[in-house]
Order: structure tokens, then C-alpha cells, then sequence
């Protein structure tokens, strides 16, 4: 059984058999073509939808997590949908990347949470409950921030506060393990996964989405390698409950709440992208030729965003780049 | 008589309040499709067992960005472990061979239909057809396999209406069918006969709807019903990013199926064209040329 909140804020249980969980479209009289949706996914988990990147809220009776921030224009419905959740305290905040649709919301939702440290600390600094914690690579930190007496990109509130250099910060909060696992230069040089281990849930910030090709950003150190490795990453960790179906849920970037195998087709995707693009710079072909030939044509229709990241232009442009960066 | 119209009028409100109340009998507004049925392979056999052949695409509505995906799908793809134990999506799976068994699911004090629900053995794949008006889930709730299905009798015909459904193929050769597609389907029961039809509209794949029939006859003998365990193994040692894939023009399965069958490579190739009886037409033309 699951609960599900509509429109009036009522609190539902839902089947499972058979059934998807249902909905919570919360409107928005002021920015009705945002509206949030909240939709439970499993465990603890909960995604909320519509404020930019997807946001994941793990609940529980020690307090609220979420991953990511959304871009900071609906921050305020943001909060009350999580307040819908659960009236616990919001305690971390976990960011996937740097992406300010992914990070915009930091320091006005951060400033709603609190940080709980243990014991005789908090009684002695007395700013230590003055928002919550903010987990990140430190790629995620030095892309927000600048030196001293340089102006950073970022408002010094919505930095993370507590950063990690390789492989994976480990937390366990709410009885459950959350490991954060960093992914060398795939989307950006500063994206991690984060895995809620006893929901089965990982959360995939924008190494995979459903509604575009991958936002891979060359110039903030993305790769298409580094971005085939988190999939490959994601498969490793996932484990499907039945004939590649269910088990560990996805929550993408953008778009839908997935699973293993849909996140094995777009992987597939990624790497027969770069095989074709491989095999036209060994032939020497030029960026233009490469674009020219038509080389997503097959999944343009499906993932092709038009404009910006995303597009089928920039994302070969990101590819060729990829593997040949003298060609920039 | 005007007392008489009050009466006749006050008499079948209460005939409509009694049939609400519990304890009264619901008919259900259609027939009954319960039983285990099992399909007629009477059309499109070599699809249905074998398989369809490499770079057969005759027929069939594709786009230019199917073609090209199923030009580039190499059948070892199946191979990789996580390729391994995936199953039909629900537009596809009622041309394989299967046993389907459907029965009714009623509430327990009304005795209204709440569902239709189907076991295809074929993969172990459960499906619910709800039949209580619920709406759809929203567009970013998870998909299946077998997708979410509402539906509603039109007199004697079941019509559902599917979305939600994982991506797939409308043809094992490669030949995809996107998360896109929604599906509409009719079941029609003529005795101990089932005849299904399915129409697919995916926006991705296909410029035309594809419609298919099937025919399912009613069995006697309980235990029809198989299971199908599958466990994923490493059966090729491969890099992890290592996707079996065919580059543009390089597929050696082109020319197969055309050849082996004389006929131009054009038409093997398929798209909305060469569904219709006149493209034969054209293809005598072109051969006078």
C-alpha cells in the first residue's frame, strides 16, 4: 500500500496490485504552468516534479533528506509540498551536480531545515542549527563558488557545506543507508548518484533523464564516456524484482520515475551514439559532416530536445568533442 | 392519468433506488470473457515461432528512425544480462505463444466489475484491465510492460485503452516501439472463440496505426498455464560499454530476407506505403521501367 497526495492535500491509500501510484498535481494559481506533481515511488522515497530538475525526498522519523533543489523559482511551493510529506525537520540536502535547475533552490530551502549535530556541539556553536547541511562533490562546490575577492556565480548561501573529493560519502539517516557516489566526468566533473539502499531507490540527476539526449557539458568537464560509465554504474547497482521490471527504482534528472531496463535502452542509445560518432572522426569526418549525417536519426523523435543541451546538435557536438578534443 | 404518470414515474425511482441498494443483483454490462484461452497461430506463424526474418520490415508503418534503429539492432544485443529476461510489452506479447488466462474481479458487497485481469504465461506477465473509471496515472509515474489499462464495454466489445508501456518492438527483428505508444485494443467473444484486435499508435515509430488481429480459442483442460523463471548469466565476456550494434550501412543481414524472397529491397525495407494493395501497382510499374 502507498499514499499518494491530490489536489486538496488529502492523504490516499492506493492499491499496488496492478496499479501505478496516482498523483498529486498541486496547483499553483500564481505559475499554473508549473505545477508541482508529488508522486510516491518507493520506500521512503518521493519525487516531486515541475521546479526544474526532478527533487527526491526521502521521509522518516528522523527528519527529511532531499536530493537536489529544483531552480529556485518555486522554492516556496517546494517547501509546502514537502511540509505535505512530513512535518520533521529538513536535514540534508543532498546536490547531484552543479546545475542551477538542480541547485537554484539551495539556500531558500536550506534556510527552511536545520542542521542536528550530535551531542554537546550544537550547544556550543551556536550557529551549527542555522540551516541544513548541504552534501556535494567538491567539483559541485568550486563551480558555485570563486577565491576570495572574486564574484561567485553563486550566492555563498547555497554552497554546500560539506564536500568529498573520490569515490562515495556514506550517511545513514532515517534507518537507512544513503551513499552518495561520485561519477567522474560524465554530465559535469561533479555528478553523483545517490543511492537510498533500504527504499531501493536511486536518484540519477542528470546523467540520465527521460526527456532529452544527455546533458552532457564539455566545458564543465562532461565526457560521453564518463556519462556511459554512471549508466553503467546505475545498471550495476540496480536489481530488477521480476523479468527486468520493478525492484530498484530510477528517479531521473527530468522526467519519469524508471527502473533497470529502461535506463539499459537509453545507455544502449548513448553508446551506439558513440560508436557512429567514433567511427566518422576516424574517418576524419568534421563536426558540420558528423551533424550532417544524421547519425540520432533513429532516436530524434524520442529524445531530441530542439534548443540548448539536450538537442541532437549539441549532444553530437558533445560526443565529437568527447573524442576529440583537439577538434573543439 | 396524471395520477397514474405520478405513479408509474414514483414506481421506477424505486425500482432504480432498489437495484442501488445492497443485496441486488449487478449484471455485468458486458459478457463474460472468463476462462484460459489459447491462441489460433493460424496467420503470421513464422513470426509467431521462430521469428520474423532479419530486415523484414514489409507492411509495416514504420518511420526513417525505426528503419535506421532496426538496421542497427544486432540480434546478440540479447545476449547482454540485462537484455537477457525481457519480455514482451503488452501490444506485442498476444502474437506469441501463449496461454492467456482472464478472469473477473468484482467487489465483494455490490458485485460491480471493478476488473478485468489477465496470466500470460509467456513471461509470467500479470495484467489488470481496470474497469472502474479510475483515470490514468500522470505522465511521470512508471511504465510496464504491460502499461496501465482502463476499459468499458461497447455492447458486446471490450475496448481498452493502454499507456505506460515500457519500450518494446513491434517486431522482434529490431524494429522498436517507443514509451511513447499508447494502445487500443477489442476483445470480441463469439462462443468458444476470441477474436482480439490492437491497434498501436506510437508517435516515435510509426506514421500510421498498426493493427493487428488475433484469434484465441477456449481450452478445457485446467494447468494450460506455464511458468517462466529466467536468470540472468554472462554469456559473452564484453566490455560494460561494449553494445552490439550495427554501423550505418553495414548491417550484412540487408539483402537476406529480399533476396531469399525476390523481391525489391525497397519494399522489404517496409513504411506505411507498402501496407496498401496499391503500392504492388507501383512496384509492376517500376519493374516495366
Amino acid at each position: 500500500m502507498r499514499m499518494t497526495i491530490l489536489n486538496c492535500g488529502a492523504i490516499v491509500v492506493v492499491g499496488m496490485l496492478g496499479a501505478i501510484p496516482v498523483v498529486c498535481a498541486r496547483q499553483n494559481p500564481g505559475r499554473v504552468h508549473q505545477d508541482l506533481s508529488v508522486l510516491p515511488v518507493q520506500g521512503n522515497l518521493y519525487m516531486i516534479s515541475g521546479a526544474g530538475g526532478n527533487i527526491a525526498v526521502q521521509v522518516g522519523s528522523m527528519g527529511v533528506a532531499i536530493v537536489d533543489t529544483g531552480n529556485g523559482t518555486m522554492s516556496d511551493e517546494v517547501m509546502a509540498a514537502i511540509r505535505k510529506l512530513s512535518d520533521k525537520p529538513l536535514q540534508y540536502i543532498i546536490n547531484t551536480h552543479y546545475d542551477p535547475d538542480h541547485t537554484g533552490g539551495n539556500e531558500s530551502i536550506r534556510k527552511a531545515g536545520v542542521t542536528i549535530t550530535g551531542a554537546n556541539v550544537t550547544g556550543n556553536i551556536s550557529d551549527a542549527r542555522d540551516g541544513a547541511q548541504v552534501i556535494a562533490h567538491d567539483n559541485v562546490l568550486n563551480r558555485m563558488s570563486a577565491p576570495t575577492g572574486i564574484q561567485p556565480p553563486e550566492p555563498a548561501g547555497a554552497w554546500p557545506t560539506q564536500t568529498f573529493l573520490k569515490g562515495k560519502k556514506d550517511l545513514y539517516f532515517n534507518d537507512e543507508a544513503i551513499e552518495t557516489i561520485y561519477q567522474p566526468a560524465a554530465a559535469t566533473d561533479g555528478d553523483s548518484l545517490v543511492f537510498f539502499r533500504h527504499s531501493d531507490v536511486l536518484v540519477a540527476g542528470d546523467v540520465f533523464l527521460t526527456t532529452s539526449y544527455p546533458l552532457i557539458d564539455v566545458e564543465k568537464g562532461g565526457t560521453v564516456q564518463g556519462t556511459i560509465n554512471a549508466l553503467n554504474r546505475i545498471l550495476e547497482i540496480a536489481v530488477p524484482k521480476h523479468e527486468e521490471e520493478g525492484g530498484t527504482y530510477i528517479i531521473p534528472g527530468h522526467g519519469r520515475i524508471c527502473d533497470e531496463f529502461d535506463v539499459l535502452e537509453y545507455r544502449d542509445m548513448v553508446v551506439i551514439v558513440r560508436d557512429r560518432v567514433k567511427a566518422a572522426v576516424r574517418k576524419g569526418m568534421t563536426l558540420e559532416q558528423v551533424k550532417a549525417a544524421h547519425l540520432t536519426r533513429d532516436y530524434d523523435a524520442r529524445y531530441d530536445a530542439k534548443s540548448a543541451l539536450g538537442s541532437a546538435d549539441k549532444f553530437i557536438e558533445a560526443v565529437y568533442q568527447s573524442l576529440s578534443p583537439q577538434k573543439k | 392519468m396524471r395520477t397514474t404518470g405520478l405513479l408509474l414515474v414514483a414506481m421506477l425511482i424505486g425500482v432504480s433506488g432498489f437495484a442501488q441498494s445492497a443485496g441486488a443483483i449487478v449484471p455485468s454490462p458486458g459478457i463474460d470473457l472468463s476462462g484460459n484461452w489459447a491462441p489460433a497461430v493460424h496467420e503470421d506463424q513464422p513470426e509467431r515461432g521462430p521469428g520474423p526474418e532479419l530486415v523484414d520490415f514489409l507492411g509495416l508503418p514504420i518511420t526513417e528512425g525505426a528503419r535506421q534503429f532496426a538496421l542497427s539492432w544486432d540480434a546478440s544485443r540479447l545476449t547482454l544480462p540485462e537484455h537477457q529476461c525481457r519480455v514482451h510489452v503488452v501490444s506485442y506479447i498476444y502474437r506469441g505463444p501463449l496461454n492467456l488466462r482472464i478472469w473477473e474481479e468484482k467487489d465483494p458487497q455490490s458485485q460491480r466489475l471493478i476488473a478485468i485481469r489477465q496470466y500470460i504465461s509467456t513471461y509470467e506477465q500479470w495484467r489488470t484491465i481496470w474497469m472502474d473509471d479510475r483515470p490514468h496515472p500522470p505522465e511521470n509515474a512508471p511504465h510496464t510492460f504491460m502499461g496501465f489499462s482502463t476499459g468499458k464495454w461497447e455492447g458486446d466489445i471490450l475496448t481498452v485503452y493502454t499507456t505506460h508501456i515500457k519500450q518494446g518492438w513491434i517486431r522482434r527483428n529490431g524494429l522498436p516501439q517507443s514509451d511513447k505508444a499508447v494502445l487500443t485494443e477489442h476483445y470480441m467473444r463469439h462462443g468458444t472463440y476470441l477474436t482480439h484486435v490492437a491497434a498501436i499508435n506510437d508517435p516515435v515509430y510509426l506514421t500510421e496505426p498498426l493493427i493487428k488481429t488475433q484469434t484465441f480459442r477456449l481450452q478445457v483442460q485446467a494447468g494450460q498455464n506455464w511458468l517462466y523463471p529466467c536468470d540472468p548469466v554472462v554469456e559473452v565476456d564484453r566490455a560494460a560499454d561494449d553494445v552490439p550494434n550495427y554501423l550505418p550501412g553495414e548491417n550484412p543481414f540487408l539483402h537476406e530476407f529480399a533476396d531469399k524472397y525476390h523481391i525489391p529491397l525497397d519494399a522489404a525495407l517496409g513504411g506505411a506505403e507498402t501496407m496498401y494493395p496499391e503500392y504492388q501497382t507501383k512496384l509492376k510499374n517500376a519493374a516495366k521501367k
